[in-house]
């Protein structure tokens, strides 16, 4: 696979321009071993951060550097839209894209679990024993779960008794089964871990979604939404007005519910203050932190949790030569751990690794924008949107004061434009 | 001076004095060449990869400039209703939303 791209890559450019590109490199003493000369890419991850990464290499370097995206899935599955699987108004297949989009980029594929990488050899192991040397290094591994921190979910049949489905794929389909084997009268009960947590208005969307679910098929039903925060984290006003409005007597919400474990087998929630709580079906989203390629090798440089970086390039503070994208990050104030998010860190992180591996300039004013739609029902949206700029006195990203904002209220027009949205990220990420 | 007969280094020097002087706002976008480009690519998520859309969201490629201009800033007045671009307008400075303009009517529709 890889000689084969190779040979049609060298054959689009010409023999000549390779041989002045080779000469260049080995005449800087920097030429990876392995016969190109082109600066190697590698990119650990394929979702909203990860793939994005990759084409934007691959096209706006115009393969004049080595890309290659090392994802263990077979193809794409989007969180975002995910949650109407839940309630049944879509289907996996729906949410799903096929990765051979990205071939024609010239990017390379290599399916795998990347376990571990040495930032002096600049070699990314693979669990099957493979070795992939870069020049510099993307990490987009998403979220992985703190279940140290609820010990009841330790077992593989715990989990799958008591699902997260917070990382959209099988689990999603066995959350909607539990739903659909459900008495009516039952109730699902979802947990909500204290943010930071993938995807701040998830939870409420998902607790709208399977309301709507049961107002049609199970009206004896309630959801029940169990809150270790505060307060609702994300579009409050939106969220509260369905459930005080449509979802009424069918939606509870309760906050400031932390749990120190979950019993899978009497499925209930051992409450820090309070009686346990049992449910028909029981969805916990455990506690989060930065995915296991990030945590295992010490990126996860903030409360052992998320991942520091460079705001300009992406770069990890804590290894060089090594960028993190997307849920990872301990991220910067007011800026969500969204998909959109990463699909945006994505870009700067490739506008900046180009002009690194080629001795540009790294552009000093990056821009990001963040687009949430959640779904009230199945057609009704709602949305919040926000502008970050580079602020270079506080090395970080700050929203544009006065510029982002909620729907003034649900509606179905928004709804047309969510789908939409998911179509134009999906393709921008991987066709 | 013309610029046409500056050489490229020189070219740099004059960009990393225009950054430290206090004009260096309307310098900025001349020292990057790929600023337009990576600004664009704010939109990419619901316009489309280079603003061509494959859904409902219009396409941006191919637009006049002149046109895209005038519409974000109607959206950030208010003039033009939205239901999210009123919003995303007011978080780009005109230079930045003209870079972006003229950055899609250069791309193929």
């Amino acid at each position: 696979m890889k000689h084969i791209n190779q040979t049609r890559r060298d054959l689009v450019k010409g023999a000549g321009a390779v041989g002045i590109l080779g000469t260049a490199a080995f005449a800087g003493g920097c030429a990876s071993v392995g016969g190109s000369a082109k600066p190697k890419v590698v990119v650990v991850g394929g979702g909203f951060g990860g793939a994005t990464a990759a084409k934007y290499i691959a096209m706006w370097s115009e393969r004049k550097i080595d890309v290659t995206l090392v994802e263990r899935g077979d193809q794409f599955i989007s969180c975002p839209m995910s949650n109407l699987v839940v309630g049944g108004s879509s289907t996996l297949d729906k949410i799903s894209v096929a990765y051979g989009g990205l071939d024609k980029y010239g990017v390379r594929r290599v399916k795998g679990e990347a376990v571990g990488f040495d930032a002096t050899k600049k070699t990314l192991s693979l669990a099957d024993g493979t070795t992939l040397p870069y020049d510099r290094l993307i990490l987009s591994p998403g979220i992985d779960f703190m279940y140290e921190a609820l010990p009841g979910l330790a077992t593989g049949e715990a989990k799958s008794r008591v699902l997260a489905a917070w990382k959209a794929g099988p689990e999603t389909v066995a959350l909607r089964n539990q739903l659909t084997a459900m008495k009516d009268g039952g109730v699902y009960a979802i947990h909500i871990p204290k943010a930071p947590y993938r995807c701040p208005p998830g939870p409420y969307e998902r607790a709208c979604q399977v309301a709507w679910y049961f107002q049609q098929a199970k009206p004896k039903s309630k959801v029940l939404i169990l809150d270790a925060n505060e307060d609702v984290v994300s579009k409050k006003g939106l969220f509260t007005k369905a459930w005080n409005g449509q979802y009424k007597g069918i939606i509870e919400y309760r906050n400031n519910q932390e749990i120190t474990d979950v019993d899978a087998r009497t499925l209930s929630l051992k409450m820090a203050f309070g009686d346990d709580v049992k449910a028909d079906v029981l969805n916990v989203l455990p506690p989060m932190r930065a995915g296991n390629i990030a945590a295992m090798n010490g990126l996860n440089n903030s409360n052992k949790r998320w991942c520091q970086i460079d705001w300009l390039t992406y770069e990890s503070t804590a290894v060089p030569g090594v960028h993190i994208l997307g849920d990872s990050l301990q991220i910067a104030p007011a800026m969500p751990k969204s998909g959109h998010m990463a699909n945006q860190h994505g870009k700067v992180c490739a506008a900046a690794v180009i002009e690194l591996l080629t001795g540009g300039q790294v552009n000093q004013t990056p821009m990001v924008a963040n687009t949430c739609y959640s779904f009230i029902d199945d057609k009704n949206v709602v949305h919040v949107a926000s502008v970050h700029r580079y602020d270079a006195a506080q090395k970080t990203m700050v929203t544009v004061q006065g510029a982002g904002g909620l729907s003034a209220e649900q509606n179905a027009l928004e709804g047309v434009y969510a789908n939409s949205w998911a179509k134009n990220i999906w393709a921008d990420m991987l066709a | 001076m013309k610029l046409a007969s500056l050489s490229r280094a020189a070219l740099v020097v004059a960009s990393i004095i225009a950054f430290a002087s206090p004009s260096a706002q309307t310098a900025a976008p001349a020292a990057d060449k790929n600023l337009a480009r990576n600004l664009a690519a704010n939109c990419a998520n619901c316009h489309g990869t280079g603003g061509k859309s494959v859904a409902e969201v219009p396409s941006l490629a191919g637009a006049p400039a002149n046109v895209t201009i005038q519409k974000m800033k109607d959206y950030r007045d208010g003039k033009l209703p939205a239901t999210i671009m009123h919003q995303l307008a007011k978080g780009y400075t005109d230079e930045q939303i003209a870079l972006i303009a003229d950055y899609f009517a250069k791309q193929p529709k």
